[in-house]
């Protein structure tokens, strides 16, 4: 029987419980590399390539939302060297110091950022992630289902949107979108603002519109016929539209969410030297390239957008043009109060 | 029992490990939410414990008070489904043949055998629109249009099949509630009715109560312990379930563990999550109470 000290069991009981699926990994001589990132989120053959290339082998391991994310590394970090979060999230875990800044003395390929991701308002200069894809909310939907293509977010939030045939996100970007439709900023706090949105949605939820406020599956729910319009994200709605040429999607002409999802190294991360060259290599341009021709998701990385073939380079529908980007917002974060504001819009809107 | 006092040392070898484990895997980690629920926010990642209500002032607003109650309903509902389900296949399995009955039972335990979100995910597949049961009641519409077709009535049956809503609505989350806990109430009233003296039935019937009456007042009566336990057991994981309402739940269909669970996580507002779940779990305690306490004042009327 081995002796338990009750005090020894507290403090350390939950930090050993963490670390130890890992510790074996974290070995002091960076020839490893921890890397935690979204499912069908990278290319094929880009970590051989890598560890081919450099010596390091790589740990991988998946995550399938970014609260999974931010869950996993609040109470600290269990050994990851790489992670993926999205825009809003690199904010928050700024703001929690959960992140170790940039070295870009070690990140030169950090130069092919396109200038209008090198210096975002969610990390300004790139301190402490390198942008890896971004892609926008938008209204997916089945041609034969509809009598004339959507092209603004009355199609969803309208009088005319049809009768339980549309799948809306049960995130707070659906609050966001909602100002957007109302020709407000996504980012507002404005009371009014915030009151008109949620008066929106109700009127929305009224008129029986939303079959369902879907965690992340619209694009099945589009794919399998159950609904004719669905709120989602352009890359997961290009995944089905490669599977049913009845499927297609707009850009609201009002706007819409642009997310961007980051590399950033946790604070204590076991191999920092080794996170930093993966990050390098991935900005390379034919890495970069071949990852997106993949995955099928847009990169902010100038010379790998050149490498692609013409079809996809040109496609309207992966790199929408400066016009539409332009109207597109990346959401703030702005402290947890701000999240609350949009947190207990969301909470009254889904239970009413 | 009466010997623990004389040998406690073998009593304390028996209940340590399930002791030590309830304590440090159970009681412990209930205590932090415990404490959080009495916490504020700090940033995005701590939470300091000021001995605050506002959480719970929060968590008492209207709009979660409604999901309570509609939470409750819902448990409610699938809880009497249930039992009105698992009381026969319980009774038919005790009266099946001896070597039978390990088969029969097996069958009862054969979903757990797969994963709970696997299984939600096959009630999916069942139910949607171009589901196999949609599909299956789609091809019995069309043969009997094609029988109907020569005597001139299709005309009754429309134009085209219109897919059932089974998807995606509040009757969804209760046939997914209760498909999933079924195996929790149909193995305590298993358990119970096994244990039943049945010549008390031959009895019963021997001295001319019908066959509804020995029912009734002989079997069901018997059954009463398996029956609470059954409940109890289905009850309170359907009050806290999340993912099944989540995945096969309609626009309306929010329950109450679906908003604990986003304050866990996407709002990352654990002391409003923690106060939401530990005001379910007082009025769980409340209820229990109010049962024993029912039970105790009908035991002293019939006395």
């Amino acid at each position: 029987m081995i002796p338990v000290r009750r005090r020894g069991l507290l403090g350390g009981g939950l930090a050993v419980a963490g670390l130890l699926p890992l510790s074996r990994f974290a070995r002091a001589q960076e020839d490893q590399v921890n890397i935690y990132n979204w499912d069908t989120y990278i290319g094929s053959d880009t970590l051989a390539e890598f560890t081919d290339a450099t010596g390091i082998s790589v740990r991988y391991d998946l995550y399938a939302s970014s609260d999974e994310l931010f869950g996993k590394l609040r109470e600290g970090n269990p050994g990851y060297d790489v992670i993926f979060p999205s825009n809003n999230y690199v904010e928050r875990m700024v703001a929690g110091d959960m992140l170790m800044p940039l070295d870009h003395a070690l990140v030169p390929n950090l130069k092919n950022i396109a200038p209008a991701f090198a210096n975002p308002s969610y990390d300004p200069g790139l301190k402490y992630g390198a942008p890896y894809t971004y892609s926008l909310l938008v209204i997916g939907y089945r041609k034969s289902a509809v009598a004339e293509p959507p092209t603004s977010w009355s199609a969803v939030f309208g009088p005319d949107a049809p009768v339980g045939r549309v799948s809306l996100p049960n995130e707070t970007d659906l609050v966001r979108v909602a100002l957007k439709s109302l020709g407000k900023s996504l980012n507002s706090e404005d009371p009014a603002d915030l009151k008109a949105a949620e008066e929106l949605l109700l009127e929305v939820k009224r008129r029986r519109v939303v079959k369902m406020f879907a965690p992340d599956t619209g694009q099945d729910l589009l794919l399998s016929g159950e609904v004719d319009l669905a709120v989602d994200w352009m890359g997961d709605l290009r995944q089905v539209m490669a599977e049913d040429d009845d499927l297609d999607f707009v850009v609201p002409s009002e706007g819409t969410v642009l997310g961007i999802d980051c590399m950033c190294i946790p604070k204590g991360a076991p191999h920092p030297t080794a996170a930093h060259a993966f990050i390098d290599f991935v900005l390379r341009p034919e890495v970069h390239a071949a990852i997106a021709e993949e995955i099928q998701y847009a990169i902010p990385n100038q010379p790998a957008v050149e490498l692609l073939p013409a079809e996809i380079r040109d496609d309207p529908q992966v790199y929408p043009p400066a016009e539409v980007m332009a109207k597109s917002e990346v959401p703030a974060y702005r402290g947890e109060a701000a999240e609350k504001l949009f947190e207990d819009v969301l909470t009254r809107v889904l239970a009413a | 029992m009466e010997n623990w006092r004389r040998q406690p040392w073998v009593f304390a070898t028996f209940i340590g490990p399930g002791t030590l484990w309830l304590f440090l895997f159970f009681l412990l980690p209930l205590g932090w939410i415990w404490l959080f629920a009495v916490g504020e926010r700090e940033g995005p990642v701590d939470i300091v414990v000021t001995w605050t209500l506002e959480n719970y002032r929060e968590a008492l607003q209207p709009v979660y008070l409604q999901l309570f109650l509609k939470t409750f309903l819902i448990a409610l509902v699938s809880t009497a489904i249930c039992l009105v389900v698992a009381f026969p296949v319980a009774l038919a399995i005790c009266f099946a043949p001896d070597r039978y009955k390990n088969v029969l039972l097996l069958l009862v335990i054969l979903p757990f055998w797969t994963n709970m979100l696997i299984r939600t995910y096959a009630m999916i597949a069942m139910l949607r629109q171009n589901g196999f049961v949609n599909d299956g009641i789609g091809l019995l519409w069309t043969a009997l249009k094609y029988l109907l077709t020569p005597v001139g009535l299709d005309g009754l049956m429309g134009e085209r099949f219109a897919p059932l809503p089974l998807l995606y609505n509040n009757t969804a989350v209760v046939l997914g509630i209760v498909y999933v806990y079924l195996p929790f109430m149909v193995l305590p009233l298993y358990a119970n009715l096994e244990k039943l003296d049945r010549s008390l039935i031959e009895a019963s019937l021997d001295l001319g109560a019908s066959q509804v009456r020995t029912f009734f007042e002989i079997i069901v009566r018997l059954a009463k312990p398996g029956i609470v336990s059954g409940i109890i057991l289905v009850f309170i994981p359907a009050l806290g379930t999340f993912l099944i309402s989540d995945l096969l739940g309609g626009p309306d269909s929010q329950l109450i563990g679906n908003v604990v669970e986003r304050q866990f996580r996407a709002a990352n507002n654990l002391p409003l999550g923690s106060a939401l779940s530990f005001l379910l779990l007082y009025l769980t305690f409340i209820a229990l109470a109010l049962r024993a306490w029912f039970a105790a004042r009908a035991e002293k009327a019939d006395a």
